[in-house]
């Protein structure tokens, strides 16, 4: 009954085609995100910021990349940890052979290279499909691994082969501490969401999904498979360039190659197939749902009362995954975000039963 | 085989043949030490193709890309080691393959049943979450330390062709027995595919589902069988493998070399992944210990799958797979 878009009429093809036609649903994305650059920074603990809510924000942008090729243009893709590097060592590289540069300007940069190195990975994509793919990306993220572990140029020759990141900096105002770390990724992550929604609704998105569907009727039409394929190749190590020199910069603060690794690849992957791939806000919920499951499990025993030890505690979160996965492709293949459309369409009939 | 008089099978062998020499010609090494390094990748390549193999027999009979074959293996042998600790060895490797039938049996009804029909996708992303679950429990149940598995696998190297050569050339007595233990293997299930009814059937159902179910094969008994079978295959990769390496974790890490084996031999050919095996082994290590040093070494660990990636793109199908007809 609240949910209702009775008494909303458009007069204009612009007001038509708005990101949040019903007025309910711009109320709620408007409050939740008033809510998140003004409340949170207030009322969340410092534990709230570096142990959930940073890396969350990170790792949904990354979903989000990864969304967009698997989800929007269906080419499968497990080197998403290596494009994560190639971000976070490009931004390290900007950052001190040319420090004069701007953090928001080094960003940018890396998440060039990472499309340019994503697009390089992505010809393959014009010959196989689906699991073949997958295992075209994996060469891609043992390769990425390799190239950063023992390419000396690209970690400075540091004899370690652990890089930090220099303390961040926008235009002078300096990015200490949890709640301005939060708050600018949380303007990263909006931002790249917003563009990430337009660019899924416009031309180029409907090539994607195209070319997911059914990639030779897609052709046959005049989808150019060389520009959508390699353009969402492109899009999508962009986003996921730029959230891995956010995950180095911000979260991590000094990392090794070690940290993007083919289980980071894997991450990912499980946060769009249970958020629900083709979904935008699919991303975000696979995100908090896999940032937020292992902090549930480790404190579920105590509070329960039954000790676990902590490798017991690893083992069981492996289980879940797994089981996790299996059911979500069983039972909603479309995952999370399905079943918050089908609450949403529950929600335009409450309290009435039809 | 009508894959091996292909031109371009025929290009890949020479290729390889004359990259493979290329240390010797341009004399960085002597025939002993290059017979040495290919005898060890060779070797090590087998070990890979029994990996592999489990995952032909499930991709052929059903369709299905089985990632958890690695994670298979690790349960197997560790369920095998746990158990041989409490009784002897014969019993325990009964056991396990008990073990291993009532898995397939488990996967067939819980994961298999209810995505029938589903795109290949779905079905590989499905193995891998049951890969992640085996994983978890076999280490739950089983604990994460690194046991030692004893076979009675014999473990000095030996040194043979004393008399050909200075020093003659170190081969591993263990890999050497593995190689036997494969070849064995595959014997056997050439013989179980040709000889036996059920083989036949299995034959069928790779070949034509709807075609098989209506003659009367019951698909569902097909594929537990056929992933029982692929247990048992795991079951001894882990056997040898853990004999080599210890029981551990990253004994599934392992097994995800078995992709590129697969790519190169074809998915849906047992032959083919022997000769992937090998080709991705004896490649690995001539490559990492003839062009590493140019390259800072480590080249072991992306060899295989670009090597993988590069067939991709010219002969998808691999070396002896048949060739994918994508029907619109």
């Amino acid at each position: 009954m609240i949910y209702r878009e009775t008494g909303q009429f458009k007069t204009t093809y612009a007001s038509d085609q708005q990101l949040f036609p019903i007025l309910q649903d711009r109320v709620f994305v408007i409050g939740a995100l008033a809510f998140a650059f003004v409340a949170v920074p207030f009322i969340a603990s410092d534990y709230m910021f570096r142990a959930i809510l940073t890396p969350f924000l990170i790792l949904s942008l990354a979903a989000l990349g990864l969304n967009i090729l698997v989800g929007y243009c269906g080419q499968v893709s497990l080197g998403t940890g290596g494009f994560m590097a190639v971000g976070a060592y490009a931004a390290y590289n900007f950052a001190v052979r040319i420090p004069q540069l701007d953090l928001l300007v080094i960003f940018i940069l890396a998440g060039l290279c990472a499309a340019a190195v994503g697009v390089v990975f992505g010809i393959p994509s014009l010959r196989i499909k689906g699991f073949y793919l997958a295992v075209a990306t994996l060469a891609a993220q043992f390769f990425i691994d390799w190239a950063f572990a023992r390419i000396k140029w690209f970690t400075n020759d540091i004899p370690s082969g652990s890089v930090s990141a220099p303390p961040l900096e926008i235009l002078g105002y300096g990015i200490e501490g949890p709640q301005r770390k939060y708050l600018l990724v949380l303007a990263i992550v909006s931002l790249a969401a917003l563009v990430a929604r337009n660019l899924t609704r416009g031309a180029i998105g409907r090539s994607w999904m195209a070319t997911r569907d059914m990639d030779v009727a897609a052709e046959v039409i005049g989808i150019r498979p060389l520009t959508a394929k390699l353009s969402a190749f492109a899009v999508s190590s962009f986003f996921v360039g730029i959230s891995g020199a956010l995950w180095a910069f911000v979260y991590l603060g000094s990392w090794e190659p070690l940290a993007f690794d083919v289980n980071r690849s894997f991450q990912l992957l499980f946060m769009v197939i249970i958020g629900g791939l083709g979904s935008i806000l699919g991303s975000f919920l696979g995100a908090a749902f896999i940032v937020i499951l292992p902090l549930v499990l480790n404190q579920l025993p105590a509070m329960l009362g039954i000790p676990l030890s902590t490798a017991m505690v690893s083992d069981i979160e492996f289980m879940v995954f797994g089981a996790l996965i299996v059911f979500f492709l069983i039972v909603e293949p479309r995952g999370l975000a399905r079943l918050w459309a089908i609450g949403k369409e529950k929600l335009r009939l409450w309290p009435f039963p039809h | 085989m009508e894959a091996l008089r292909r031109p371009s099978t025929i290009t890949f062998f020479v290729l390889l043949a004359i990259a493979a020499v290329m240390p010797m010609v341009l004399g960085q090494a002597k025939f002993p030490q290059w017979l040495e390094v290919a005898l060890g990748g060779l070797l090590t390549g087998v070990l890979y193709s029994l990996v592999a193999l489990g995952l032909v027999l499930i991709f052929k009979a059903s369709g299905v890309f089985n990632f958890a074959q690695g994670a298979m293996v690790l349960f197997a042998a560790l369920t095998l080691v746990r158990l041989a600790e409490k009784m002897p060895l014969a019993l325990a490797i009964v056991l396990t393959l008990a073990v291993m039938i009532a898995l397939a049996w488990l996967i067939e009804r819980l994961v298999l049943r209810p995505l029938v029909n589903q795109e290949g996708i779905v079905l590989f992303m499905a193995t891998l979450g049951v890969a992640y679950f085996l994983d978890g429990f076999g280490q739950a149940v089983w604990g994460s330390d690194i046991y030692t598995l004893h076979v009675g696998m014999p473990k000095e190297p030996k040194i043979i062709l004393e008399g050909f050569f200075d020093g003659g050339v170190l081969v591993d007595m263990e890999d050497l027995v593995a190689a036997i233990i494969a070849a064995v293997l595959v014997a056997a299930l050439t013989l179980f595919f040709q000889k036996t009814g059920t083989g036949r059937a299995l034959r069928a159902v790779a070949d034509d589902h709807q075609a098989a179910q209506s003659i009367g094969i019951p698909l569902n008994r097909i594929w537990v069988i056929v992933w029982s079978v692929a247990g048992l295959v795991a079951l001894v990769a882990g056997i040898v493998w853990g004999s080599k390496l210890g029981v551990q974790f990253s004994l599934s890490q392992v097994a995800l070399k078995a992709l590129p084996v697969v790519i190169l031999g074809g998915f849906t050919s047992i032959p083919g992944a022997i000769v992937g095996g090998l080709i991705i082994g004896l490649g690995e290590k001539l490559s990492e210990v003839y062009l590493g040093p140019f390259f800072g070494g480590g080249i072991e660990a992306w060899f295989a799958y670009v090597l993988a990636l590069v067939f991709l793109l010219f002969r998808p199908e691999g070396l002896f797979g048949e060739k994918i007809i994508d029907r619109v």
